[in-house]
């Protein structure tokens, strides 16, 4: 990691000396001729080893030559193109006053609509060849930004034209009139090729010298692409990771995500931690969040300028990740490689995704009691239940949360903290003794569950809710033991029920004992078809078939479904982790299974004020926890406007390392306030060795160090 | 000594900062370096460049990724005296790719390859700073 941080670094000053260097050269060179004014031979030095003295000069010279040369060249037969084209066009405005009806009104317009198109592309040296043959003069060009590298003319022919964009054909079958990718030669000129090979409806267009299809619409309406190479069903973090992993690894991949959301792919960590502590009013609207760096950036992974648009997907010359939202995938057709939309659409695929994550589980309670209730309550999964979970924070007395695992125990601390400012009320109610019951040991969950009362929380614990009802005003949840509890809002956290709609038509496996799409090891369901995140019960070579819904799994599984979608054949093998905060003092990072109901061995030191999440960060200096681990993964501890407190003397599970057992073997480590050590609890996992003595196996972990 | 306490099947060990003086008798399997699965840095063990490693974030994948594999790979291959130097083309349209998305490739890199600059240069700190304050008045021109 820091070798490739290092690389980068050197690579950086060149990159700057290297364009510093020809632009420097150009100006010169333009304006004293061919006469070199010295420069200082330092330019080039500057990258990482030292720079030669006169052999720089003469190099210099031969750049400055070249670029020059290779300037001029471009710049000539670009003026000839637009003059012969010019010409072209006003023998055909005349020719064609002449021609039958049908074909005079789409000629018209076309060559004047190219022509204001061509000149905008002729200067950009887009033309990217002619023959000289006037009649077959049917050079392809691309989109700018990527034709402008082209410097070398390229000679193309009518021939083809009918191969080049045999991606323009696919996806406009419905709409011809995508004139600018097919031009016909019209009767008379001399060669014979009469590429009329497309529909009829198809426009007269003569051989034009084409723009780009993005800038010239004309009155075309651009459609969605029917076939995407790459398909990514689902728009979260799984699906991102993948798509990253294939253009890394295919160039000029062509990626579609879609989704049903009406967002750009986003990370949703922030949603339940950071974006509860920001100071900016606006940050429902922003979504932006600072890190301990005091860097801000925003839970989406890139903004909307890296995405191409769907229906540019197609003709990308170097292709790119398209993501169509508000769009669901309600069909698959595993044989004929397709799938349906829900607005009757159509899309084939090479390669498939499935990303679809979950639902956030309701307790059947609440969905009987009716709408009153239903609408005063929130299932938290998304950026709108985030806004609206905000809005109701604000305007509510009392809010409930039901559920003690992550999510709910994020909240409550999240909205704990609120509570100190607007004297709102916040209760968590759940099944276990402890917060965090499932996955901490007993004496851990009811340490944890003191910290977070003093976030300012009301805990009801061994709760199971009988019912809820609507009452004067207020929710009344009545539990089974007679307690009965009154709040205005509930925030229901009781799991995530994976979406495998799509399992039926797809003729996809179910799993029935963890739920989710059956995956193998390598993550694939059948031929062509991948599963990642939330929704994949994959074969975990090391621990076993699994279910996994955290952060860091969907970006290892969407990296590793994208790898293996491009040929790679890895199965799963490096170890996700997942972290959690509670508060200032209660941070930890954990990796494997991680199951109260394993026998444990927690080895514990005394804590120092310095081993919390937030001293965590700044010691190290990275606003990113875990940026070692991926660099997608968002981010940092609890914001904390108080001071960490001293640790008290009695505070027993300051920080230290907890081992979970399953046949004497690790199959899981929490870091308790313990950070930057997660490569070595991965590598204890991945080794699967039975350890006689645990206490020897934490001291490799350094629990008294910072 | 640890202070040890059972809870039921939990397990609890208190220890001192001497109690782990000692260094760990604690064994782990020696790393394959050639193991096929494992998750691999910046440059694989073949030599060639590993366009999915994190570290790169999302430059391999981005809007100008190609423009950046080729200038990158120009420069990992290259065996001349400086690293790179007839790579000169390949960084000049990255370059002018990225300008384009200042949104994906947001110009305060600048501020960072500064120092960067300031420490990779053997000879002479003046260099850097002249390099720079070339780069800032021709930024202008790169209009293409």
């Amino acid at each position: 990691m820091l070798k490739c941080r290092a690389v980068w670094r050197k690579l950086a000053p060149l990159a700057r000396s290297a364009s510093t260097q020809c632009r420097h050269n150009v100006k010169t060179a333009l304006n004293n001729g061919r006469r070199q004014a010295f420069v200082p031979a330092t330019h080039m030095s500057t990258g990482p080893a030292g720079g030669g003295g006169s052999e720089n000069t003469l190099y210099v010279v031969l750049v400055g030559a070249a670029c020059l040369g290779g300037g001029a060249y471009a710049y000539m037969t670009v003026r000839g193109d637009s003059k012969r084209y010019e010409e072209r066009i006003s023998e055909l405005a005349s020719r064609s006053a002449k021609e039958a009806p049908e074909s005079q009104p789409p000629v018209a317009p076309e060559p004047e609509e190219a022509a204001p198109t061509s000149e905008e592309s002729a200067p950009v040296a887009e033309l990217s060849g002619e023959t000289e043959s006037a009649s077959a003069e049917e050079p392809v060009t691309e989109t700018p930004p990527e034709a402008a590298e082209q410097a070398a003319p390229v000679l193309a022919e009518a021939e083809p034209v009918a191969e080049v964009p045999p991606e323009a054909v696919e996806e406009a079958p419905p709409v011809v009139e995508e004139a600018a990718e097919e031009p016909v030669t019209e009767a008379p000129p001399a060669a014979e090729p009469e590429t009329v090979q497309e529909a009829p409806t198809e426009p007269a267009v003569t051989s034009l010298p084409e723009s780009a299809p993005a800038p010239e619409p004309v009155s075309a309406p651009l459609t969605l692409p029917s076939h995407a190479p790459y398909l990514l069903i689902g728009g979260g973090t799984a699906s991102f990771a993948a798509a990253r992993s294939i253009r890394a690894r295919d160039p000029g991949a062509k990626v579609l995500i879609v989704t049903d959301e009406p967002n750009l792919p986003y990370m949703r960590p922030p949603l339940s931690k950071e974006l509860w502590f920001s100071d900016d009013p606006s940050v429902t609207e922003t979504l932006r969040f600072k890190q301990w760096n005091g860097k801000e950036r925003s839970i989406y992974f890139q903004p909307s300028s890296f995405y191409v648009k769907p229906e540019e997907l197609t003709s990308a010359e170097n292709g790119g990740v398209a993501v169509l939202t508000g769009k669901k995938v309600i069909q698959m057709d595993v044989r004929g490689n397709k799938v349906k939309l829900d607005d009757d659409t159509e899309i084939s695929y090479d390669k498939c995704l499935i990303g679809t994550g979950g639902v956030p589980r309701n307790l059947q309670v609440i969905e009987k009691a009716g709408d009153e209730v239903m609408n005063r309550t929130t299932l938290f999964r998304k950026i709108e239940d985030f806004k609206s979970l905000d809005n109701v924070s604000r305007n509510v007395k009392s809010i409930t949360i039901i559920g003690g695992g992550f999510l709910g125990s994020e909240l409550a601390c999240a909205l704990g903290r609120r509570s100190s400012e607007t004297g709102l009320e916040v209760i968590q109610m759940f099944p276990e003794k402890g917060n965090m019951g499932k996955v901490l040991p007993e004496y851990l969950s009811n340490w944890t569950t003191e910290k977070v009362k003093k976030e300012g929380v009301r805990i009801v614990p061994e709760a199971l809710v009988k019912s809820v009802a609507f009452k004067e005003d207020k929710l009344e949840i009545l539990l089974k033991d007679g307690r009965q509890v009154k709040t205005d809002h509930i925030v229901a956290a009781v799991g995530l029920e994976p979406n495998v709609d799509l399992a039926k038509s797809a003729g996809l496996e179910v799993d029935s004992d963890f739920g989710g799409y059956r995956v193998n090891a390598e993550l694939q369901a059948r031929s062509n078809i991948w599963v990642a995140g939330d929704a994949a019960c994959f074969y975990d070579i090391r621990l076993g078939r699994r279910r996994v819904e955290h952060h860091d799994h969907a970006v290892v599984s969407g990296r590793l479904a994208g790898e293996n979608m491009t040929g790679a054949n890895k199965p799963y093998w490096h170890q996700s982790m997942f972290w959690s905060d509670l508060g200032p003092d209660v941070g930890y990072e954990a990796i494997g299974i991680v199951d109260s109901s394993l026998p444990t061995v927690g080895v514990f030191a005394k804590a120092t004020s310095k081993d919390t999440p937030k001293a965590a960060t700044e010691q190290s200096g990275t606003g990113i926890r875990s940026e070692s681990e991926t660099e997608a993964t968002a981010v940092t501890p609890v914001a904390s406007s108080t001071p960490a407190p001293v640790m008290e003397h009695k505070d027993e599970y300051g920080k230290g390392v907890i081992f979970y057992l399953r046949d004497k073997v690790v199959v899981g480590i929490i870091l308790w306030n313990v950070f930057n050590r997660m490569p070595i609890a991965r590598k204890i996992i991945k080794d699967g060795e039975e350890h006689a003595d645990l206490n020897e196996v934490a001291k490799l972990f350094n629990i008294h160090e910072d | 000594m640890p202070t040890i306490i059972e809870e039921g099947k939990d397990t609890i060990i208190f220890v001192t900062k001497e109690d782990h003086e000692a260094p760990s008798n604690a064994e782990l399997v020696e790393e394959d370096p050639n193991d096929p699965y494992e998750e691999r840095g910046l440059i694989l063990p073949s030599g060639e460049i590993n366009w999915n490693c994190p570290c790169l974030g999302g430059m391999a994948s981005g809007p100008c990724g190609s423009e950046f594999k080729e200038a990158f790979s120009c420069f990992h291959y290259s065996k001349e005296e400086v690293k790179g130097s007839e790579c000169l083309d390949q960084f000049r349209s990255m370059q002018e790719c990225m300008q384009r998305y200042p949104e994906l490739y947001p110009q305060e890199d600048e501020k960072d390859e500064k120092d960067k600059q300031e420490q990779a240069t053997e000879s002479g700190a003046n260099a850097a700073s002249e390099g720079q304050k070339d780069n800032d008045t021709t930024e202008s021109e790169v209009k293409s």
